[in-house]
C-alpha cells in the first residue's frame, strides 16, 4: 500500500463516517418527536454532510482519478464503504438514535481536536472547521442522554437498551490496522487506539450522570471500517441514498 | 396536556444589532434546552450572536383595552421627540 493509498482509505473513513451517519439522522426529517428536535436533527444532518463534500472532495484529489465526492458517495457499492459499522446501524426510536449520536460525537469530537494538529494542512483545516460543529453535536446529544437516561422509568429503560444495543460497535473505532498505521507514522492522524482513554472518561462520566450502565463486555463488532463486512443494513441505506444518481447518472437540478 | 414543554420566547441580537430583539417563541424542557431549540431553529441563517429565551409565563403585559389611557396622552406631545435639535455626530446611534 503506497502512502496516496492509505491517504485515501483514511479520508474514505472520516467522510463515509460523517456521510452515513448524516443520511441515518436525515431519515428523522419531518418524523422527530416535536418540532424543535426535528430541526435540530435536520441541523446536524445538514453539518455532517457539509463535511463529507470536505474530505471525500479531498479523497477524490488524493486518488487522482476524476471522482469527485458526489461520486464517491453516490457510485460506490456497500464494500467499498469504509464507515464504522455503528453509524450504518438503523434509527431505532429516539433514544437509540441520540445514543448512537451521543457515542459517535464523543469519537469525532476527540479525533478531530487531534486532526487540527495532522501534518497535512488541509486535512488540519476540515478538522478546524467540523470541530466547532462536532462540539455542539456533543453538547447537544450528550445533554439529551442525560435528561432521557436521568429521566422517567420508560426513558431510561429505553436508553439503557439503546446503551447495550450500541456499545459492542463502540470498538471499532479504536483498531488500528495498517493504514492507520501509515497515517501514524505521516503524522497526518492519531493512532486510533490512544483515543481510547480519553473517550472512556467523556462517555464514562455522561454516562455515570444519566444514570447508565455502560455493559462489561467490550466485544466489539467490527469490518466497517476496512470494508471487510458492514452490516445487512448498509446496503438498505443506500439503496435509498444513491437511488436517484442510480437510475439516472449524472442527473443534475 | 401536562406533558407540554413550557413555551420560551426567544429573542437575538444580531450581528451588528446594539439589542435583542424578539423573534419567536418555541417548547423545551428547561432554559438550557430552550437556547439549544433557539439556536437551531432561529440562528441557522447566521442570524445572530447572542440569545435569550425567557419562559413566556414570566413575561407581564400591558392590557390592550387600558390602550387608551397608556398610549393616548403621547400622541399630542410632539416636543418630546428629540426633532428640535441637532445630535452631535460624536454621540453615535442612538
Amino acid at each position: 500500500m503506497t502512502r496516496d493509498e492509505a491517504f485515501f482509505e483514511f479520508l474514505c473513513r472520516m467522510g463515509d463516517n460523517t456521510l452515513i451517519l448524516g443520511h441515518r439522522v436525515s431519515e428523522w426529517c419531518g418524523h422527530a418527536p416535536v418540532l424543535e428536535e426535528d430541526i435540530a436533527l435536520a441541523n446536524t444532518a445538514l453539518d455532517l454532510i457539509g463535511q463529507t463534500q470536505l474530505w471525500l472532495g479531498l479523497a477524490g484529489e488524493i486518488e487522482g482519478e476524476a471522482r469527485d465526492a458526489d461520486k464517491l458517495a453516490f457510485r460506490r457499492d456497500a464494500w467499498d464503504f469504509r464507515n464504522l459499522l455503528l453509524v450504518e446501524m438503523p434509527n431505532g426510536d429516539f433514544g437509540r438514535t441520540l445514543m448512537r449520536q451521543f457515542l459517535f460525537d464523543a469519537w469525532h469530537t476527540i479525533l478531530l481536536g487531534r486532526l487540527m494538529k495532522s501534518s497535512d494542512t488541509r486535512v488540519a483545516e476540515i478538522a478546524e472547521k467540523a470541530s466547532k460543529e462536532a462540539a455542539y453535536h456533543l453538547e447537544r446529544s450528550a445533554d439529551t442522554v442525560v435528561s432521557l437516561g436521568d429521566g422517567t422509568e420508560e426513558s431510561h429503560a429505553r436508553m439503557q437498551a439503546a446503551l447495550d444495543y450500541l456499545w459492542p460497535y463502540v470498538g471499532e473505532m479504536f483498531v488500528v490496522d495498517a493504514v492507520d498505521q501509515a497515517m501514524a507514522e505521516e503524522g497526518i492522524a492519531p493512532d486510533p487506539a490512544s483515543l481510547r482513554a480519553e473517550y472512556d472518561a467523556l462517555v464514562g462520566r455522561v454516562l455515570e450522570e444519566a444514570t447508565l450502565t455502560i455493559p462489561d463486555s467490550r466485544f466489539a463488532h467490527k469490518g466497517g471500517r476496512d470494508g471487510r463486512m458492514h452490516s445487512e443494513h448498509l446496503g438498505h441505506l443506500l439503496t435509498q441514498m444513491q437511488w436517484l444518481q442510480r437510475a439516472y447518472p449524472d442527473a443534475r437540478w | 396536556m401536562k406533558n407540554e414543554w413550557p413555551l420560551w420566547e426567544v429573542f437575538i441580537r444580531g450581528q451588528h444589532g446594539m439589542s435583542h430583539r424578539h423573534v419567536g417563541s418555541l417548547h423545551a424542557p428547561d432554559a438550557e434546552m430552550a437556547i439549544k431549540n433557539a439556536r437551531d431553529v432561529y440562528t441557522r441563517r447566521n442570524e445572530g450572536v447572542s440569545i435569550w429565551v425567557v419562559e413566556a409565563r414570566h413575561i407581564a403585559a400591558s392590557s390592550p383595552s387600558d390602550k387608551g389611557p397608556l398610549y393616548e396622552p403621547s400622541e399630542s406631545k410632539v416636543y418630546r421627540h428629540p426633532t428640535f435639535f441637532d445630535i452631535p455626530d460624536e454621540v453615535g446611534a442612538m
